[in-house]
């Protein structure tokens, strides 16, 4: 891993100081083999720019549309990700486990 | 996530400080309680649990689903005496997350070769707590190794005053008589040395320096994770 969820938190504050639109995506659920433990952080810019990661990059492309729209929407979101919800989402998780996503703009 | 409440968030971690971001998954409302605040909170037993375990988590409150994320300093630990003790430590420290240091001014123990990968200050403990080595604080352990007072003494001394959630000294019953009474002598009350465990470790029988610094480890993590939250100075 190259950032620690620490380096992320203060990407989110750095980036948003300097006048970008910032979205904050945590992992607040994880059942079975998720590949990213509860608290792990991505953070996303309003042009798709990203630092960390929810999944073992599985799902961050899912993550990071949700994120741009939850940037301009203002409404934080929950997104589920995993095998049972392949259809709903396209996205799943290769390794069956099953994660929840907290997706909120930094105001 | 308001960016105040963010600024706040990385200011306690770079302060290492312990703190809980609470957030109401359904509206997004949040609220960041400081360790100091934990004590007096509504929700005070759960984020205390928090905080020992230092895991976050979604809790359920009168039907609301709340998340927890978790901020706890990274814990160091501090050895006094480039020891066996202390180079049977090394792996297992680091194998327990335990950011180690060892200080110690004998330059013939304090080798690099004794210790490969690890921080060695081959300096006095006053000397190197605040200098080379950053101020003690209380997630710090300290566990002082040498046997020889001139050594000992000031790193128990720092140790007491930082607040270290743990402060373990090797020695006898009787040796450790002697420290009590010279601490006293110091200005430290029987509440303030009653901190220091000796002998240290847990009671495992320990003999070899391998199993002497699995009981000091052990001993470390029981008192981290049982405790609600450090201890204040």
């Amino acid at each position: 891993m190259l950032s620690t969820d620490s380096d992320i938190l203060a990407a989110a504050e750095s980036w948003r100081r300097n006048g970008r639109a910032v979205a904050l995506a945590t992992v607040i659920e994880t059942w079975g083999s998720a590949p990213r433990p509860v608290g792990s952080h991505l953070v996303v810019d309003g042009e798709g720019n990203f630092l960390g990661s929810v999944s073992g990059g599985c799902v961050e492309g899912a993550v990071i549309t949700e994120a741009i729209e939850v940037i301009e929407a203002g409404a934080p979101r929950v997104l589920e990700f995993g095998v049972a919800d392949e259809t709903a989402w396209r996205a799943g998780l290769s390794c069956g486990g099953r994660i929840r996503v907290f997706v909120e703009r930094v105001e | 996530m308001r960016a105040e409440t963010l600024a706040r968030l990385n200011a306690e971690r770079a302060a290492r400080r312990a703190a809980i971001l609470v957030t109401d998954i359904a509206d997004g409302g949040q609220r960041l309680v400081t360790e100091d605040a934990v004590a007096a909170d509504p929700l005070a037993e759960i984020l205390s649990r928090h905080l020992a375990s230092g895991r976050s988590g979604l809790i359920e409150v009168d039907g609301h689903k709340k998340f927890l994320t978790v901020q706890v300093p990274p814990v160091r630990l501090v050895v006094i005496g480039a020891v066996h003790i202390s180079q049977a430590m090394a792996p297992m420290a680091a194998a327990l997350d335990l950011a180690l240091t060892v200080i110690d001014p004998r330059t013939a123990f304090a080798t690099p070769e004794r210790f490969p990968g690890v921080a060695l200050v081959p300096e006095w403990p006053d000397a190197a707590l605040g200098g080379a080595v950053p101020a003690l604080d209380r997630y710090c352990a300290l566990a002082a190794l040498t046997h020889d007072p001139k050594i000992d003494d000031p790193a128990l001394r720092s140790a007491l005053r930082a607040g270290c959630f743990y402060v373990g000294a090797l020695g006898s019953r009787k040796t450790h008589a002697a420290r009590l009474a010279r601490l006293a002598e110091a200005g430290f009350s029987d509440s303030e040395t009653a901190r220091i465990r000796a002998p240290i470790g847990l009671a495992i029988g320990a003999v070899s320096p391998a199993e002497i610094a699995l009981s000091v480890l052990g001993e470390i993590v029981a008192a981290l994770r049982r405790a609600p939250c450090p201890e204040a100075a």
